[in-house]
């Protein structure tokens, strides 16, 4: 055992860590705050009507990002479709289905695999898959499927939680009251979590809108000034459009690759206020 | 609980547990296809080859070591920058802070958790490269170090969550029962609060790692890219390039079926290993969290 410190000196060491702490949490804070003001002021200043809808000219040095901004949207979109019905089925099984064995465990463990393999080796596994087994090419469809399945333990677990907050009674009492298994989940538990279930939803495709390793093989375009009309189709997007214009281009205009850094912070960061203002009203609102 | 019959429900039920199964599914398919494209390089570069210090595709020398060492050395140095801070600012939210602060920190951790990570790699080419270069008086800012920095930032947000999460699972009568022995706020986080979180807080910093292991676009921005084994911790301040960055760079200019597009597929396997294995050991170290609290609880 150490010797009893003094009353004092137990004060001080107390005073100084949380002077440290505090100090580095403040830090902390400022960084992110002065990242996100920094790049608010001087992407400002590029952003205009001709910049977000006009075309990019001159070996994308001037001129606007619209196919980038369509393209991530596309891919959003793209996304969503495959992943959202499948991500919520996936959730519903496990918070309403799955006893609690061992096939159980082992999808958990392989969710909690699919949240943590690298963004890049979906990139590979998706060039492997959709654009050359599949025979897809590079295209919006092999992206959104990589994006799909990248965002999937992100819906699958947060919508899960959301489906397991539902208070047990409100089951029992729809089943009680004659509701078949299905009619109970339909009518009584999804309705309840769709809040929670939406904010997850959300919070995946938000990742995969900002994401640029899983779509460097399966999608994206270089340069490509004009709009994707079919699946098929390449297209530029804001991720990838930000990494080209800032690494690979020389005698890049600073100010466009502020915007286009902006423009897709914006993006993001809009549909992460968009589920905190979801999960808030939800949990004001709620009844239980 | 047998209910009436119906098909329309039977096929739902059915879809549901289908699509429950899914994820062992695309797990499976995400090996396989690794493989599929990966395993073939075995056959074609002999393995004391692979393992070798020098890569440079364009006259067929595959070595991955350096790339092996590139990714190590960047993570290395952001598991130095991002688990005192990470730590540190868990604590603070979780025992420290008063109601307002912790109003205002979290929803700026996942700000940081939400920037697309090109944005950071595009910040740290434009202002952190030229900074460091000039601060250190360095013939280049692109450095493992840079990528460092930048990784830590990453996976700050990862460790704070964990961590704190494992540090408000504590229960309040341990804190309670130190303080009633008159220890002091301080005394009762440093050792009753964090060891009996100590499980929770290692997973946080695992994932950290992982996180930063698998992270791709800020690091190939900024490390420069120099495929050169770095053998001492001062190369810490030197080009290197990572296995990501190295699969990033290069698998737009192979052609497909190629030895070095099948070397590139198992870089890939490598990283989905790494990723395997710290995700199994973090998942094990809950579960028996789990088990150990419930024993308690009983």
């Amino acid at each position: 055992m150490k010797r009893i410190q003094s009353s004092h000196s137990r004060q001080l060491a107390q005073r100084a860590a949380f002077i440290f702490l505090t100090a580095i949490a403040l830090l902390t804070a400022i960084t992110i705050l002065m990242v996100v003001i920094y790049i608010a002021i001087k992407g400002g200043s590029a952003i205009s009507w001709e910049f977000l809808t006009g075309l990019p000219r001159n070996g994308m040095r001037s001129g606007g990002i619209f196919p980038a901004i369509v393209g991530t949207l596309y891919l959003t979109i793209g996304t969503a479709i495959f992943s959202v019905p499948l991500g919520i089925c996936a959730a519903i099984y496990l918070s309403e289905y799955a006893s609690d064995n061992r096939w159980t465990r082992i999808i958990r463990i392989a969710i909690i695999n699919l949240a943590g393999i690298p963004s890049v080796v979906y990139g590979l596994f998706g060039l492997g898959l959709f654009v050359l087994f599949l025979n897809f090419g590079t295209s919006i469809l092999a992206g959104s499927l990589t994006l799909a399945i990248m965002t999937l333990p992100v819906i699958i677990s947060t919508a899960e939680e959301a489906l397991r907050a539902v208070p047990q009674s409100f089951r029992v009492v729809s089943i009680s009251m004659g509701g078949t298994y299905w009619q109970t989940i339909r009518r009584i538990v999804l309705p309840q979590a769709l809040p929670g279930i939406l904010t997850g939803v959300i919070l995946g495709l938000e990742r995969a809108a900002g994401e640029t390793a899983p779509i460097l093989f399966t999608v994206a375009a270089f340069f490509l000034p004009r709009l994707p009309n079919s699946p098929f189709d390449a297209t530029m997007a804001l991720p990838y459009h930000l990494f080209v214009i800032s690494t690979q281009v020389p005698g890049m205009p600073v100010q466009i690759q502020y915007g286009t850094a902006l423009v897709l912070i914006i993006f993001v960061l809009g549909m992460n206020s968009l589920a905190t203002v979801i999960r808030s009203r939800a949990r004001a609102r709620r009844q239980w | 609980m047998r209910k009436s019959f119906s098909w329309n429900e039977l096929l739902i039920t059915g879809l549901i547990k289908v699509s429950g199964y899914s994820a062992i599914l695309f797990v499976g398919l995400i090996l396989f296809f690794l493989l599929r494209e990966g395993l073939p390089t075995l056959g074609e570069v002999p393995l004391s080859e692979v393992f070798s210090k020098r890569w440079y595709p364009i006259e067929d020398y595959f070595g991955i070591l350096p790339l092996l060492g590139g990714s190590l050395i960047v993570t290395l140095g952001a598991t130095m920058i991002a688990v005192p801070i990470g730590i540190s600012t868990a604590i603070f939210i979780s025992e420290i802070a008063p109601r307002w602060a912790r109003e205002i920190l979290k929803p700026l951790i996942e700000l940081l958790a939400g920037l697309p990570s090109v944005v950071l790699g595009f910040l740290g080419v434009l202002i952190f490269t030229s900074l460091l270069r000039r601060a250190l008086n360095l013939p280049t800012g692109l450095t493992a170090f840079t990528g460092s920095f930048l990784l830590g930032g990453i996976a700050i947000p990862t460790i704070v969550s964990v961590a704190e999460d494992a540090l408000d699972a504590v229960p309040r009568s341990y804190r309670d029962g130190a303080l009633a022995l008159g220890a002091t706020k301080w005394q009762t986080i440093w050792r009753v609060t964090l060891p009996a979180a100590r499980s929770g807080v290692l997973t946080a910093i695992m994932l950290g790692i992982g996180r930063a292991i698998g992270e791709t676009m800020a690091v190939m921005m900024v490390t420069g890219n120099a495929p050169v084994l770095p053998v001492r911790l001062s190369m810490l301040f030197s080009p290197v390039r990572t296995m990501t960055a190295t699969i990033a760079a290069e698998m737009g200019e192979v052609a497909s079926g190629s030895v070095h597009f099948h070397v590139l597929f198992l870089i890939g396997i490598i990283l989905f290993l790494i990723s395997l294995i710290v995700n199994v050991i973090a998942s094990a170290v809950v579960f028996r969290q789990r088990k150990r609290s419930e024993r308690i609880l009983s």
